[in-house]
């Protein structure tokens, strides 16, 4: 019934809704696109993928029920094991720059220092570089035989390796470029972060008698330090799912250091699209899902030792 | 010259000493791209490498361009860029205004469910999304590339903590008026996250530009893909030829560098302001 044709029924009932009523329904109405788009493209994924992991997944799609056969097999897979701890030490590398980042942010945060805007722009240019590009662009300066790197090292009498074939270097050159990718996102964070230092702190310190350093750690570092807690968590998130730049740098599936870069998710690609074993694929996201979720629960359990809040 | 004044001076040609090496390290491989770009192989295989062409060889652009559509690779990207980007200032913006300024029962729950979607590896979620784009028929589209990212979680807490950083008396004020929520949305609340609403068209358009696994799942022809994943497949064609490669991944990031350069104040405040509040 339309409040058109019976206007005292309308007014009736919106006095019945009240305020609040009509409150709710606003807000029920305003997320209903998010969380419809969400539901049907992140939640019900979600579920779908785990019922997944627990059936086995035939050659014309049909599933079977399977139970935990999938994670007993994930278990006893060495593939897993050895990815698993890919990822583990690529995620370790990455985190060496972050101290790199803040001491850079640090330095660009001088009140007097000329050019910071220009260094920013630079620092961040490899931020706004598709990791395609990013990619292809190490591939050739990390070339063994012409590549910039081995002719710059030789300059100062280094035989460089070839780094990307090579299963004792591959891992550590591409968590290099992971480095170097994402410093200029880091260094903005933590610029952002320093700046809601006040200059009276410094100044205090400075009439102490402290030196830089003794700064650095006393004061900056504490105040700073949610911005350090937060870029630790996206860091490590984000690492724990490296993708691309292995995938992109390693080129070919032939490529003989490939055992020793290949992350879970390159693991869970070749698994679920390339040897199209959906439910075992799906089985591995599930396991690194939980990974990430230990991993984010144990570093916000941590923070409450060395992150310091206002 | 005090002795304080001989210190900050000093620190402040140290501090550029460190910088400087730092932004080499950042920029010197970008310059060796573009010189690459114009080499021809033989010299791009040099030992020791040459600092410049003898001749340009503006052909490997040629090449570039007779290879892949990068017409239409470039319209697609930027079609799904801006769509994804629109939409989800939209609708991370009505979905973050509510869960900030609007009560209703289970909005915590609702709220809780969002932030853990946040930790869910967006691998996880191709195949499902692959399946609901097949059975809407969108498969080898440009909207179907686009739909799934139209909406984020992240963008929602993003906006979220935007909008509960305003004074409660705002929309009071505006209610007594008899404005309705979404009236005030539009016309009190939104000028005032202005900042957020900068940081999040600045992450979604990056992330769009950039995305290489879902395109290459969803697109099957060529002059539907996108350049992330075009710019990959011209790597399996051209394995070794460099100088092509170079021009390539020149030609695909060209367009994002100058819009950032264009922008930098913007760019940088956005992605500061994202991690303040997040």
């Amino acid at each position: 019934m339309s409040t058109e044709t019976n206007p005292t029924g309308g007014t009736k009932r919106r006095r019945r809704l009240g305020i609040r009523g009509r409150e709710a329904l606003w807000g029920y109405g305003l997320i209903a696109p998010t969380a419809l788009g969400l539901g049907v493209f992140y939640v019900w994924p979600v579920i779908q993928t785990l019922y997944v992991s627990f059936n086995s997944w035939g050659p014309f799609g049909g599933l079977k029920w399977l139970g935990l056969d999938n994670y007993r097999e994930l278990f006893k897979d060495e593939a897993v094991g050895r990815s698993l701890l890919n990822s583990a030490l690529y995620t370790l590398m990455v985190l060496i720059g972050i101290p790199v980042a803040l001491v850079l942010a640090n330095l660009l945060n001088r009140r007097l220092l000329r050019g910071k805007s220009f260094y920013r722009v630079l620092y961040f240019l490899p931020v706004v570089t598709m990791p395609t590009a990013v990619a292809m662009i190490w591939r050739w300066l990390l070339n063994g035989d012409f590549g910039l790197v081995n002719y710059l090292l030789g300059k100062v009498g280094i035989h460089g390796a070839n780094w990307l074939s090579d299963p004792n270097t591959a891992l550590i050159a591409i968590a290099a470029v992971g480095i170097w990718a994402s410093l200029g996102y880091n260094i903005i964070l933590f610029v952002a972060g320093l700046q809601s230092v006040p200059d009276q702190l410094y100044e205090a310190a400075e009439l102490d008698g402290a030196g830089p350093v003794t700064v650095f750690f006393k004061v900056t570092l504490p105040l700073v330090s949610p911005t350090v807690f937060f870029v630790a968590v996206i860091t490590v998130i984000n690492a724990l799912q490296v993708f691309d730049l292995i995938y992109l740098m390693m080129s070919t599936s032939a490529n003989p250091a490939l055992p020793a870069t290949r992350s879970i998710v390159y693991l869970f690609y070749q698994r679920a699209f390339m040897e199209n074993d959906r439910s075992y694929g799906a089985a591995i996201a599930f396991l690194l899902m939980i990974i990430i979720v230990i991993c984010t629960a144990v570093q916000f359990r941590l923070q409450k030792r060395w992150v310091h809040y206002e | 010259m005090s002795s304080r004044a001989m210190t900050t001076r000093r620190a402040s040609i140290g501090s550029h000493a460190v910088l400087a090496v730092g932004a080499l390290v950042m920029v010197v491989p970008f310059i060796w791209q573009i010189i690459t770009s114009l080499k021809t192989i033989g010299e791009s295989t040099q030992v020791p490498p040459g600092l410049w062409p003898a001749h340009p060889q503006w052909s490997n652009f040629d090449q570039v361009f007779t290879d892949l559509p990068f017409g239409s690779m470039f319209l697609n990207t930027a079609l799904v860029a801006v769509g994804r980007t629109v939409a989800q200032l939209l609708f991370c913006s009505l979905a973050g205004y509510a869960f900030a300024r609007l009560r209703f029962p289970g909005r915590n729950i609702i709220f809780a469910v969002f932030l853990a979607l946040l930790m869910v590896p967006s691998y996880l979620l191709i195949i499902p999304q692959y399946q609901v784009i097949q059975s809407i028929g969108w498969l080898n589209t440009v909207q179907g590339i686009m739909l799934p990212g139209m909406f984020s979680a992240f963008g929602t807490f993003l906006l979220r903590q935007f909008f509960a950083g305003l004074p409660p008396s705002l929309d009071e004020a505006a209610r007594i008026d008899g404005a309705n929520p979404l009236r005030i949305w539009w016309s009190v609340m939104l000028p005032l996250v202005r900042p957020g609403l900068a940081a999040l068209a600045v992450l979604t358009f990056l992330w769009s530009w950039n995305d290489l696994l879902w395109p290459l799942v969803v697109i099957t022809s060529p002059d539907k893909m996108t350049l992330s994943p075009g710019l990959a497949s011209l790597q399996s064609q051209f394995t070794t030829n460099y100088p092509v490669l170079m021009a390539g991944a020149l030609v695909a990031t060209v367009p994002v560098i100058a819009v950032f350069i264009v922008l930098q104040r913007q760019f940088i405040e956005g992605v500061a302001a994202a991690g303040n509040k997040g």
